[in-house]
Protein backbone atom coordinates (compact mmCIF):
# COMPACT_ATOMS: atom_id res chain seq x y z
CA UNK A 1 0.00 0.00 0.00
CA UNK A 2 1.91 3.49 -0.74
CA UNK A 3 1.46 5.41 1.83
CA UNK A 4 2.90 8.89 1.29
CA UNK A 5 4.58 10.11 4.69
CA UNK A 6 5.19 13.90 4.41
CA UNK A 7 5.33 15.04 8.36
CA UNK A 8 5.55 18.82 9.42
CA UNK A 9 7.38 18.00 12.52
CA UNK A 10 10.90 17.07 11.35
CA UNK A 11 14.25 17.29 12.94
CA UNK A 12 17.18 20.33 12.28
CA UNK A 13 20.40 17.71 12.21
CA UNK A 14 22.65 20.29 13.03
CA UNK A 15 20.71 22.06 15.88
CA UNK A 16 20.43 18.25 17.70
CA UNK A 17 22.58 17.24 19.84
CA UNK A 18 21.31 13.55 20.58
CA UNK A 19 20.38 14.20 24.41
CA UNK A 20 17.45 11.67 23.93
CA UNK A 21 15.04 13.87 25.84
CA UNK A 22 12.26 13.86 22.83
CA UNK A 23 12.21 10.26 22.86
CA UNK A 24 11.00 9.91 26.27
CA UNK A 25 7.94 11.70 25.87
CA UNK A 26 7.32 11.11 22.40
CA UNK A 27 3.37 8.87 22.91
CA UNK A 28 3.49 6.66 20.42
CA UNK A 29 7.42 5.95 20.90
CA UNK A 30 8.58 7.16 17.59
CA UNK A 31 11.86 8.59 17.90
CA UNK A 32 15.00 6.92 18.30
CA UNK A 33 18.46 8.56 18.57
CA UNK A 34 20.88 6.89 16.73
CA UNK A 35 24.52 7.93 15.47
CA UNK A 36 24.03 10.97 17.95
CA UNK A 37 21.30 12.02 15.88
CA UNK A 38 17.05 12.13 16.55
CA UNK A 39 15.29 9.97 14.22
CA UNK A 40 11.66 10.16 13.40
CA UNK A 41 9.98 6.66 12.48
CA UNK A 42 7.34 8.05 9.86
CA UNK A 43 4.60 5.65 10.45
CA UNK A 44 4.48 6.35 13.72
CA UNK A 45 4.60 9.97 13.90
CA UNK A 46 1.24 11.90 14.68
CA UNK A 47 2.60 15.61 14.55
CA UNK A 48 1.50 16.13 17.44
CA UNK A 49 4.67 18.34 18.17
CA UNK A 50 5.52 17.11 21.67
CA UNK A 51 9.22 16.85 20.67
CA UNK A 52 9.02 20.18 19.75
CA UNK A 53 8.15 22.02 22.65
CA UNK A 54 10.39 19.57 25.05
CA UNK A 55 13.82 19.98 22.66
CA UNK A 56 16.25 21.84 24.48
CA UNK A 57 18.32 22.59 21.43
CA UNK A 58 15.20 23.68 19.40
CA UNK A 59 16.43 21.23 16.87
CA UNK A 60 12.70 19.99 16.53
CA UNK A 61 10.32 22.38 14.13
CA UNK A 62 7.75 22.27 12.07
CA UNK A 63 7.71 22.97 8.42
CA UNK A 64 5.19 25.31 6.68
CA UNK A 65 4.76 27.11 3.70
CA UNK A 66 6.78 30.23 3.35
CA UNK A 67 5.39 33.50 3.46
CA UNK A 68 6.27 34.39 -0.01
CA UNK A 69 4.12 30.84 -1.36
CA UNK A 70 0.91 33.20 -1.69
CA UNK A 71 2.44 34.82 -4.95
CA UNK A 72 1.95 31.76 -6.37
CA UNK A 73 -1.67 33.11 -6.81
CA UNK A 74 -3.71 36.13 -8.38
CA UNK A 75 -6.39 36.04 -5.67
CA UNK A 76 -5.43 35.17 -1.86
CA UNK A 77 -7.16 34.18 0.83
CA UNK A 78 -6.24 34.54 4.12
CA UNK A 79 -8.26 32.18 7.04
CA UNK A 80 -6.89 33.25 10.25
CA UNK A 81 -7.58 30.88 13.33
CA UNK A 82 -9.21 31.90 16.16
CA UNK A 83 -5.32 31.78 17.60
CA UNK A 84 -4.27 34.53 16.00
CA UNK A 85 -6.59 36.65 17.95
CA UNK A 86 -5.13 36.16 21.23
CA UNK A 87 -1.49 37.03 19.93
CA UNK A 88 -0.77 40.58 20.23
CA UNK A 89 -2.54 42.17 23.35
CA UNK A 90 -4.60 44.20 24.08
CA UNK A 91 -5.31 46.83 21.61
CA UNK A 92 -5.32 44.66 18.69
CA UNK A 93 -8.86 44.03 18.30
CA UNK A 94 -9.83 41.65 15.09
CA UNK A 95 -10.54 43.93 13.05
CA UNK A 96 -7.12 45.43 13.35
CA UNK A 97 -5.69 41.98 12.60
CA UNK A 98 -8.01 41.40 9.52
CA UNK A 99 -7.05 44.44 7.90
CA UNK A 100 -3.45 44.18 8.82
CA UNK A 101 -3.82 40.84 6.75
CA UNK A 102 -5.13 42.63 3.67
CA UNK A 103 -2.16 45.11 3.98
CA UNK A 104 -0.27 42.33 4.15
CA UNK A 105 -1.45 41.33 0.79
CA UNK A 106 -4.51 38.76 0.82
CA UNK A 107 -7.09 39.89 -0.82
CA UNK A 108 -9.85 38.48 0.91
CA UNK A 109 -10.05 37.27 4.82
CA UNK A 110 -12.46 34.42 5.55
CA UNK A 111 -12.44 33.95 9.35
CA UNK A 112 -12.13 30.78 10.65
CA UNK A 113 -13.96 31.57 13.86
CA UNK A 114 -16.89 31.97 11.37
CA UNK A 115 -16.60 28.17 10.00
CA UNK A 116 -16.18 27.34 13.52
CA UNK A 117 -19.81 28.18 13.97
CA UNK A 118 -21.00 26.23 11.72
CA UNK A 119 -19.41 23.75 12.67
CA UNK A 120 -21.14 23.57 16.52
CA UNK A 121 -24.06 24.04 14.60
CA UNK A 122 -24.06 20.98 12.29
CA UNK A 123 -22.40 19.13 14.89
CA UNK A 124 -25.87 19.83 17.34
CA UNK A 125 -27.80 18.71 14.57
CA UNK A 126 -25.65 15.62 14.68
CA UNK A 127 -25.63 14.53 18.01
CA UNK A 128 -29.57 14.93 18.64
CA UNK A 129 -29.94 11.83 16.69
CA UNK A 130 -30.76 9.48 19.30
CA UNK A 131 -28.52 6.25 17.16
CA UNK A 132 -24.90 8.15 17.42
CA UNK A 133 -22.05 5.91 18.96
CA UNK A 134 -21.25 7.56 22.04
CA UNK A 135 -19.12 9.30 23.32
CA UNK A 136 -18.84 11.56 20.17
CA UNK A 137 -14.83 12.62 19.69
CA UNK A 138 -14.64 15.64 18.14
CA UNK A 139 -11.79 15.28 15.35
CA UNK A 140 -10.72 18.71 15.39
CA UNK A 141 -7.20 17.78 16.10
CA UNK A 142 -5.75 16.60 13.35
CA UNK A 143 -2.98 14.44 16.33
CA UNK A 144 -5.45 13.05 17.89
CA UNK A 145 -7.69 11.79 14.96
CA UNK A 146 -4.33 10.12 13.64
CA UNK A 147 -3.18 9.01 17.77
CA UNK A 148 -6.87 7.10 17.23
CA UNK A 149 -6.09 5.81 14.37
CA UNK A 150 -2.66 4.33 15.58
CA UNK A 151 -3.76 3.05 19.17
CA UNK A 152 -7.40 3.36 19.89
CA UNK A 153 -9.17 2.05 16.50
CA UNK A 154 -11.95 1.03 18.14
CA UNK A 155 -13.01 4.44 18.88
CA UNK A 156 -12.66 5.13 15.46
CA UNK A 157 -16.48 4.87 14.91
CA UNK A 158 -16.83 7.42 17.69
CA UNK A 159 -15.19 10.55 15.69
CA UNK A 160 -17.38 13.42 14.71
CA UNK A 161 -17.47 13.14 10.81
CA UNK A 162 -17.99 16.48 10.23
CA UNK A 163 -15.30 18.59 8.67
CA UNK A 164 -13.27 20.68 10.53
CA UNK A 165 -13.56 24.61 10.47
CA UNK A 166 -10.22 25.14 8.55
CA UNK A 167 -11.63 23.05 5.52
CA UNK A 168 -14.86 24.56 5.60
CA UNK A 169 -13.79 28.45 5.86
CA UNK A 170 -11.52 27.18 2.51
CA UNK A 171 -14.70 25.62 0.70
CA UNK A 172 -17.07 28.89 1.77
CA UNK A 173 -14.61 31.02 1.46
CA UNK A 174 -13.23 29.87 -2.13
CA UNK A 175 -17.01 29.95 -3.25
CA UNK A 176 -18.21 33.38 -1.84
CA UNK A 177 -15.55 34.98 -3.55
CA UNK A 178 -15.98 32.91 -7.16
CA UNK A 179 -19.50 33.56 -6.70
CA UNK A 180 -19.27 37.33 -5.46
CA UNK A 181 -16.44 38.66 -7.43
CA UNK A 182 -16.13 36.08 -10.52
CA UNK A 183 -12.79 35.59 -9.66
CA UNK A 184 -11.87 31.90 -11.59
CA UNK A 185 -11.66 28.87 -8.80
CA UNK A 186 -7.91 28.06 -10.57
CA UNK A 187 -6.67 31.65 -9.72
CA UNK A 188 -7.62 31.04 -5.88
CA UNK A 189 -5.03 30.22 -3.22
CA UNK A 190 -6.32 29.49 -0.07
CA UNK A 191 -4.12 30.07 2.95
CA UNK A 192 -4.63 28.78 6.35
CA UNK A 193 -2.80 30.96 9.50
CA UNK A 194 -2.01 28.58 11.97
CA UNK A 195 -0.50 27.77 15.59
CA UNK A 196 -0.50 23.94 14.42
CA UNK A 197 1.75 21.20 12.77
CA UNK A 198 -0.84 19.10 12.32
CA UNK A 199 -2.70 20.94 10.28
CA UNK A 200 0.15 21.35 7.70
CA UNK A 201 0.31 17.56 7.84
CA UNK A 202 -3.36 17.33 7.17
CA UNK A 203 -3.47 19.88 3.77
CA UNK A 204 -0.58 18.25 2.81
CA UNK A 205 -1.22 14.24 3.40
CA UNK A 206 -4.95 14.11 4.26
CA UNK A 207 -6.80 11.24 5.54
CA UNK A 208 -7.46 8.21 3.56
CA UNK A 209 -8.82 9.16 -0.31
CA UNK A 210 -9.09 13.00 0.57
CA UNK A 211 -7.89 15.90 -0.80
CA UNK A 212 -7.77 19.23 1.23
CA UNK A 213 -9.46 22.46 0.09
CA UNK A 214 -6.34 24.65 1.30
CA UNK A 215 -3.68 25.33 -0.56
CA UNK A 216 -1.04 26.27 1.83
CA UNK A 217 -0.39 26.85 5.47
CA UNK A 218 1.46 29.77 7.25
CA UNK A 219 2.72 29.57 10.49
CA UNK A 220 1.53 32.50 13.07
CA UNK A 221 5.59 32.24 14.01
CA UNK A 222 5.97 33.80 10.70
CA UNK A 223 3.78 36.03 10.03
CA UNK A 224 3.33 37.74 13.43
CA UNK A 225 6.00 40.32 12.97
CA UNK A 226 5.17 41.24 9.62
CA UNK A 227 1.72 41.87 11.08
CA UNK A 228 2.81 43.61 14.00
CA UNK A 229 4.86 45.73 12.17
CA UNK A 230 2.20 46.57 9.69
CA UNK A 231 -0.75 47.16 12.79
CA UNK A 232 2.12 49.95 14.50
CA UNK A 233 2.81 51.66 11.11
CA UNK A 234 -1.87 51.90 10.25
CA UNK A 235 -2.41 53.17 14.14
CA UNK A 236 -5.51 52.90 16.15
CA UNK A 237 -8.36 52.34 13.72
CA UNK A 238 -11.60 53.57 14.34
CA UNK A 239 -13.98 51.20 12.37
CA UNK A 240 -17.38 49.78 13.27
CA UNK A 241 -16.04 46.34 14.56
CA UNK A 242 -17.29 44.21 11.13
CA UNK A 243 -16.03 40.74 12.34
CA UNK A 244 -18.31 38.26 11.61
CA UNK A 245 -16.80 35.67 14.15
CA UNK A 246 -19.34 34.69 17.01
CA UNK A 247 -18.11 34.01 20.54
CA UNK A 248 -18.29 30.34 20.42
CA UNK A 249 -16.18 30.35 17.18
CA UNK A 250 -13.62 32.27 19.06
CA UNK A 251 -13.67 30.21 21.34
CA UNK A 252 -12.75 26.97 19.90
CA UNK A 253 -9.04 28.43 20.07
CA UNK A 254 -9.28 27.28 23.87
CA UNK A 255 -9.38 24.14 25.64
CA UNK A 256 -13.38 23.90 27.00
CA UNK A 257 -14.55 26.32 23.78
CA UNK A 258 -15.44 23.72 21.16
CA UNK A 259 -17.51 21.67 23.79
CA UNK A 260 -19.19 24.88 25.62
CA UNK A 261 -21.78 24.72 23.25
CA UNK A 262 -23.35 21.65 24.38
CA UNK A 263 -24.12 23.19 27.82
CA UNK A 264 -27.10 20.17 28.22
CA UNK A 265 -24.68 17.68 27.56
CA UNK A 266 -22.03 15.90 29.64
CA UNK A 267 -19.21 16.72 27.59
CA UNK A 268 -15.02 16.97 28.64
CA UNK A 269 -12.60 18.52 27.66
CA UNK A 270 -9.02 17.30 28.05
CA UNK A 271 -6.09 19.10 26.70
CA UNK A 272 -2.14 17.63 26.53
CA UNK A 273 -1.71 14.25 24.53
CA UNK A 274 -0.84 12.41 27.64
CA UNK A 275 -4.04 13.55 28.86
CA UNK A 276 -5.89 12.39 25.76
CA UNK A 277 -4.10 8.99 26.22
CA UNK A 278 -5.43 8.50 29.51
CA UNK A 279 -9.18 9.48 28.57
CA UNK A 280 -9.18 7.29 25.73
CA UNK A 281 -7.97 4.64 27.77
CA UNK A 282 -11.16 5.09 30.01
CA UNK A 283 -13.33 5.29 26.31
CA UNK A 284 -11.87 1.94 25.12
CA UNK A 285 -13.10 0.39 28.84
CA UNK A 286 -16.00 1.41 28.16
CA UNK A 287 -16.35 3.46 31.65
CA UNK A 288 -17.03 7.13 29.25
CA UNK A 289 -20.48 5.58 27.89
CA UNK A 290 -22.65 8.19 30.32
CA UNK A 291 -20.31 10.83 28.39
CA UNK A 292 -22.14 12.60 25.57
CA UNK A 293 -19.48 14.59 23.47
CA UNK A 294 -15.20 14.62 24.28
CA UNK A 295 -13.21 17.42 23.28
CA UNK A 296 -9.78 16.35 23.17
CA UNK A 297 -6.89 18.31 21.74
CA UNK A 298 -3.16 17.29 21.82
CA UNK A 299 -1.56 20.85 23.07
CA UNK A 300 -1.62 22.10 26.32
CA UNK A 301 -4.25 24.86 26.89
CA UNK A 302 -5.52 23.58 23.33
CA UNK A 303 -5.10 24.83 20.33
CA UNK A 304 -3.86 28.65 22.10
CA UNK A 305 -0.70 26.02 23.00
CA UNK A 306 0.40 24.86 19.61
CA UNK A 307 4.21 24.67 18.76
CA UNK A 308 3.50 27.52 16.20
CA UNK A 309 2.34 30.38 18.32
CA UNK A 310 4.51 33.44 19.51
CA UNK A 311 2.60 34.16 23.03
CA UNK A 312 2.70 32.26 26.42
CA UNK A 313 -0.81 30.61 26.03
CA UNK A 314 -2.10 31.66 29.40
CA UNK A 315 -1.69 35.46 27.91
CA UNK A 316 -3.07 34.67 24.73
CA UNK A 317 -6.50 33.36 26.73
CA UNK A 318 -6.68 36.42 28.48
CA UNK A 319 -6.32 38.62 25.14
CA UNK A 320 -8.79 35.81 23.50
CA UNK A 321 -11.52 36.40 26.51
CA UNK A 322 -11.48 39.93 25.86
CA UNK A 323 -12.10 39.65 22.70
CA UNK A 324 -15.04 37.62 23.40
CA UNK A 325 -16.60 39.88 25.90
CA UNK A 326 -16.49 42.49 22.90
CA UNK A 327 -18.45 40.40 20.89
CA UNK A 328 -20.85 39.33 23.44
CA UNK A 329 -21.28 43.27 23.84
CA UNK A 330 -22.04 44.08 20.46
CA UNK A 331 -24.30 40.75 20.01
CA UNK A 332 -26.62 43.48 17.38
CA UNK A 333 -23.43 43.21 15.26
CA UNK A 334 -22.86 39.86 15.21
CA UNK A 335 -24.81 38.05 11.67
CA UNK A 336 -25.51 34.50 12.78
CA UNK A 337 -24.36 32.08 10.22
CA UNK A 338 -25.68 30.37 8.04
CA UNK A 339 -27.03 26.87 8.63
CA UNK A 340 -25.79 24.40 6.52
CA UNK A 341 -27.24 21.05 6.11
CA UNK A 342 -25.39 18.49 8.32
CA UNK A 343 -25.19 16.22 4.91
CA UNK A 344 -22.75 18.57 3.17
CA UNK A 345 -20.36 19.23 5.61
CA UNK A 346 -20.02 15.21 6.54
CA UNK A 347 -17.22 13.33 5.97
CA UNK A 348 -17.49 11.43 2.32
CA UNK A 349 -15.33 8.24 4.23
CA UNK A 350 -14.24 7.06 7.51
CA UNK A 351 -10.47 7.35 8.47
CA UNK A 352 -8.24 3.60 8.60
CA UNK A 353 -7.30 1.72 11.13
CA UNK A 354 -3.33 2.33 10.76
CA UNK A 355 -1.81 -1.03 12.56
CA UNK A 356 1.76 -0.03 12.43
CA UNK A 357 2.35 -1.53 15.86
CA UNK A 358 1.67 -4.99 14.48
CA UNK A 359 4.34 -7.33 14.88
CA UNK A 360 4.13 -9.80 11.56
CA UNK A 361 1.03 -9.97 9.52
CA UNK A 362 1.34 -13.97 10.43
CA UNK A 363 0.24 -14.79 13.58
CA UNK A 364 2.97 -17.38 14.47
CA UNK A 365 5.61 -15.08 13.64
CA UNK A 366 4.19 -12.06 15.47
CA UNK A 367 4.20 -14.77 18.57
CA UNK A 368 7.45 -15.94 18.00
CA UNK A 369 8.70 -12.43 18.14
CA UNK A 370 6.73 -11.13 21.56
CA UNK A 371 8.55 -14.21 22.88
CA UNK A 372 11.80 -12.68 21.83
CA UNK A 373 10.97 -9.45 23.53
CA UNK A 374 9.94 -10.85 26.02
CA UNK A 375 13.30 -12.91 26.69
CA UNK A 376 15.57 -9.97 25.47
CA UNK A 377 13.61 -7.47 27.50
CA UNK A 378 14.71 -9.55 30.63
CA UNK A 379 18.53 -9.56 29.74
CA UNK A 380 18.45 -5.71 30.07
CA UNK A 381 18.67 -4.10 33.55
CA UNK A 382 15.20 -2.15 33.42
CA UNK A 383 16.69 1.66 33.88
CA UNK A 384 14.52 2.20 30.73
CA UNK A 385 17.38 5.09 31.10
CA UNK A 386 17.33 5.81 27.16
CA UNK A 387 21.42 5.76 26.29
CA UNK A 388 20.79 3.34 23.69
CA UNK A 389 18.75 5.74 22.10
CA UNK A 390 15.51 3.59 23.09
CA UNK A 391 12.87 5.12 25.33
CA UNK A 392 12.69 2.01 27.03
CA UNK A 393 14.52 -1.50 27.64
CA UNK A 394 11.49 -3.12 26.01
CA UNK A 395 11.27 -0.39 23.29
CA UNK A 396 15.42 -1.60 21.92
CA UNK A 397 14.06 -5.22 22.73
CA UNK A 398 11.46 -5.00 19.65
CA UNK A 399 13.38 -2.98 17.75
CA UNK A 400 16.21 -5.55 18.06
CA UNK A 401 13.23 -7.99 17.24
CA UNK A 402 12.44 -5.48 14.13
CA UNK A 403 16.19 -5.87 13.44
CA UNK A 404 16.62 -2.30 13.37
CA UNK A 405 19.03 -2.31 16.61
CA UNK A 406 21.20 -4.53 18.36
CA UNK A 407 21.96 -5.86 21.01
CA UNK A 408 25.20 -3.79 22.43
CA UNK A 409 23.39 -0.52 21.58
CA UNK A 410 22.60 -1.06 25.49
CA UNK A 411 25.72 0.29 27.25
CA UNK A 412 25.51 -2.29 30.00
CA UNK A 413 25.37 -5.30 27.45
CA UNK A 414 28.33 -3.68 26.17
CA UNK A 415 30.24 -3.14 29.51
CA UNK A 416 28.98 -6.79 30.25
CA UNK A 417 31.12 -8.10 26.70
CA UNK A 418 33.98 -5.85 27.18
CA UNK A 419 34.81 -7.40 30.95
CA UNK A 420 33.77 -10.80 29.82
CA UNK A 421 36.42 -10.16 27.12
CA UNK A 422 38.64 -8.44 29.14
CA UNK A 423 38.25 -11.62 31.18
CA UNK A 424 39.11 -14.11 28.67
CA UNK A 425 42.53 -12.05 27.88
CA UNK A 426 43.47 -12.05 31.80
CA UNK A 427 43.20 -15.93 31.73
CA UNK A 428 44.80 -16.51 29.02
CA UNK A 429 47.66 -14.21 30.04
CA UNK A 430 47.93 -15.54 33.65
CA UNK A 431 47.28 -19.26 33.59
CA UNK A 432 48.34 -20.02 29.49
CA UNK A 433 44.58 -21.45 29.45
CA UNK A 434 41.51 -19.90 27.27
CA UNK A 435 39.12 -21.41 29.62
CA UNK A 436 37.19 -19.77 32.39
CA UNK A 437 37.76 -22.05 35.48
CA UNK A 438 39.69 -21.14 38.05
CA UNK A 439 42.04 -23.71 39.06
CA UNK B 1 10.75 -20.96 20.50
CA UNK B 2 7.39 -21.58 21.47
CA UNK B 3 4.22 -19.96 19.56
CA UNK B 4 2.78 -19.74 23.24
CA UNK B 5 2.36 -15.86 24.46
CA UNK B 6 2.29 -16.39 28.39
CA UNK B 7 1.18 -13.66 30.82
CA UNK B 8 0.49 -13.84 34.57
CA UNK B 9 -0.63 -10.69 36.79
CA UNK B 10 -1.77 -9.77 40.02
CA UNK B 11 -5.41 -8.08 40.67
CA UNK B 12 -5.18 -6.15 43.79
CA UNK B 13 -7.93 -6.13 46.11
CA UNK B 14 -9.82 -3.12 46.44
CA UNK B 15 -7.57 -0.75 44.59
CA UNK B 16 -9.85 0.90 42.06
CA UNK B 17 -6.78 2.81 40.52
CA UNK B 18 -4.89 0.17 38.69
CA UNK B 19 -7.75 -2.27 38.01
CA UNK B 20 -8.09 -2.56 35.19
CA UNK B 21 -4.16 -2.53 34.05
CA UNK B 22 -4.10 -5.94 33.43
CA UNK B 23 -6.74 -5.91 30.81
CA UNK B 24 -4.84 -2.78 29.10
CA UNK B 25 -1.88 -4.36 28.89
CA UNK B 26 -3.65 -7.67 27.16
CA UNK B 27 -5.26 -5.31 24.41
CA UNK B 28 -1.88 -4.01 23.51
CA UNK B 29 -0.51 -7.29 23.60
CA UNK B 30 -3.32 -7.94 21.09
CA UNK B 31 -2.81 -5.31 18.90
CA UNK B 32 0.91 -5.99 18.47
CA UNK B 33 0.52 -9.70 17.05
CA UNK B 34 -2.39 -8.12 14.65
CA UNK B 35 -5.74 -9.35 16.24
CA UNK B 36 -8.35 -7.63 14.72
CA UNK B 37 -9.80 -4.31 16.31
CA UNK B 38 -12.61 -5.84 17.03
CA UNK B 39 -11.71 -8.81 18.80
CA UNK B 40 -9.34 -6.86 20.64
CA UNK B 41 -12.33 -4.87 21.85
CA UNK B 42 -14.34 -7.81 22.91
CA UNK B 43 -11.66 -9.28 24.45
CA UNK B 44 -10.89 -6.23 26.95
CA UNK B 45 -14.05 -6.24 27.65
CA UNK B 46 -14.73 -9.68 29.13
CA UNK B 47 -11.40 -9.61 30.93
CA UNK B 48 -11.54 -6.18 32.43
CA UNK B 49 -15.55 -6.97 33.68
CA UNK B 50 -13.82 -10.43 35.47
CA UNK B 51 -11.23 -8.28 36.45
CA UNK B 52 -13.37 -6.25 38.16
CA UNK B 53 -15.38 -8.69 40.08
CA UNK B 54 -11.89 -9.93 40.95
CA UNK B 55 -11.14 -6.49 42.88
CA UNK B 56 -14.77 -5.94 44.26
CA UNK B 57 -15.84 -9.27 45.15
CA UNK B 58 -13.05 -11.21 45.32
CA UNK B 59 -10.52 -9.39 47.66
CA UNK B 60 -8.27 -9.49 44.94
CA UNK B 61 -6.71 -12.42 42.60
CA UNK B 62 -4.59 -13.52 39.65
CA UNK B 63 -5.08 -13.78 36.17
CA UNK B 64 -3.19 -16.09 33.65
CA UNK B 65 -3.41 -15.55 30.09
CA UNK B 66 -1.99 -17.84 26.94
CA UNK B 67 -2.27 -16.98 23.51
CA UNK B 68 -1.64 -18.77 20.56
CA UNK B 69 -2.38 -18.59 16.84
CA UNK B 70 -6.05 -19.51 17.28
CA UNK B 71 -7.20 -18.28 20.63
CA UNK B 72 -6.79 -16.43 23.86
CA UNK B 73 -7.44 -17.90 27.13
CA UNK B 74 -7.64 -15.60 30.11
CA UNK B 75 -7.99 -17.31 33.79
CA UNK B 76 -8.97 -15.42 36.60
CA UNK B 77 -9.29 -16.89 39.84
CA UNK B 78 -10.00 -15.23 43.51
CA UNK B 79 -9.82 -17.14 46.68
CA UNK B 80 -12.89 -14.82 48.07
CA UNK B 81 -16.49 -15.49 49.24
CA UNK B 82 -17.29 -17.11 46.13
CA UNK B 83 -20.87 -16.85 44.30
CA UNK B 84 -23.97 -18.56 45.82
CA UNK B 85 -26.37 -18.60 43.09
CA UNK B 86 -24.51 -18.74 39.67
CA UNK B 87 -27.58 -18.33 37.74
CA UNK B 88 -29.43 -15.34 39.84
CA UNK B 89 -25.62 -13.85 39.37
CA UNK B 90 -25.67 -13.76 35.94
CA UNK B 91 -28.86 -11.64 35.67
CA UNK B 92 -28.94 -8.39 34.23
CA UNK B 93 -29.08 -5.98 36.59
CA UNK B 94 -28.82 -8.19 39.68
CA UNK B 95 -25.56 -6.89 41.75
CA UNK B 96 -24.17 -7.76 45.14
CA UNK B 97 -21.81 -5.14 45.61
CA UNK B 98 -22.10 -2.91 49.01
CA UNK B 99 -23.04 0.69 48.94
CA UNK B 100 -19.82 2.08 48.68
CA UNK B 101 -18.87 0.15 45.58
CA UNK B 102 -21.86 1.58 43.97
CA UNK B 103 -21.42 5.22 45.13
CA UNK B 104 -18.08 5.00 42.77
CA UNK B 105 -19.95 3.70 39.88
CA UNK B 106 -19.41 0.21 39.55
CA UNK B 107 -21.64 -2.73 40.40
CA UNK B 108 -24.55 -1.88 37.80
CA UNK B 109 -24.61 -5.88 38.00
CA UNK B 110 -24.15 -6.24 34.13
CA UNK B 111 -20.55 -7.68 34.74
CA UNK B 112 -21.57 -11.47 34.02
CA UNK B 113 -23.77 -10.78 31.76
CA UNK B 114 -21.33 -8.30 29.78
CA UNK B 115 -18.44 -11.11 30.22
CA UNK B 116 -20.79 -13.72 28.60
CA UNK B 117 -21.58 -11.51 25.73
CA UNK B 118 -18.07 -10.91 24.65
CA UNK B 119 -16.49 -14.36 24.69
CA UNK B 120 -16.65 -17.47 22.60
CA UNK B 121 -16.53 -20.08 25.88
CA UNK B 122 -17.48 -18.88 29.56
CA UNK B 123 -16.58 -20.98 32.28
CA UNK B 124 -16.93 -19.74 35.75
CA UNK B 125 -16.17 -22.64 38.69
CA UNK B 126 -16.80 -21.46 42.18
CA UNK B 127 -18.23 -22.57 45.41
CA UNK B 128 -19.41 -20.74 48.73
CA UNK B 129 -16.08 -19.62 51.03
CA UNK B 130 -14.11 -21.60 48.31
CA UNK B 131 -13.77 -18.73 45.57
CA UNK B 132 -14.03 -18.10 41.85
CA UNK B 133 -12.14 -19.15 39.28
CA UNK B 134 -13.40 -17.63 35.79
CA UNK B 135 -12.18 -18.70 32.31
CA UNK B 136 -12.93 -16.60 29.24
CA UNK B 137 -11.83 -18.39 25.45
CA UNK B 138 -11.81 -15.85 22.78
CA UNK B 139 -11.24 -17.05 19.13
CA UNK B 140 -9.46 -14.80 16.47
CA UNK B 141 -11.26 -15.98 13.81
Amino acid sequence: MEQYYFHSVTLDKIKCKGCTNCIKYCPTEAIRVRNGKAVIIKERCIDCGVCIRICPYHAKKAVTDPLDSIKNFSYKIALPAPTLYGQFGPGFSRERIVLALKRFGFDYVFEVARAAEIVTNATKSFMSNEEIKKPVISSACPAVVRFIQIRFPNLIDNLLRIESPMEVAAALSRQEVNEKYGIPLEEIGVFFISPCAAKVTSVKAPYENRVSNVDGVLSIKDIFLPLLDIMKKQGKITTEPFSLSSAIGVSWAMTGGESSAFKDGRRIAVHGIHNVNDILEEAVKGNLDSIDFIEALACPEGCLGGPLVVENPFIAKVNLNNEIEKIKMNQAHSVPQKHKDVKELEWKSTVEYRPILKLDDDMMKALEKMNMIDQITESFPGLDCGACGAPSCRALAEDIVRENAKETDCIFKLREKVNSIAHQLHQIDTTGSMNDDNQ
Amino acid sequence: MASVVVRDYIIPANDFTIAGEASSNVRKILSQLGVAPNIVKRTSIAMYEAEINAVIHGNGGRAHVEIDENKIVITISDQGPGIEDLELAMQEGYSTAPDSIREMGFGAGMGLSNMKKNSDILDIKTAVNEGTTVMITVFFK
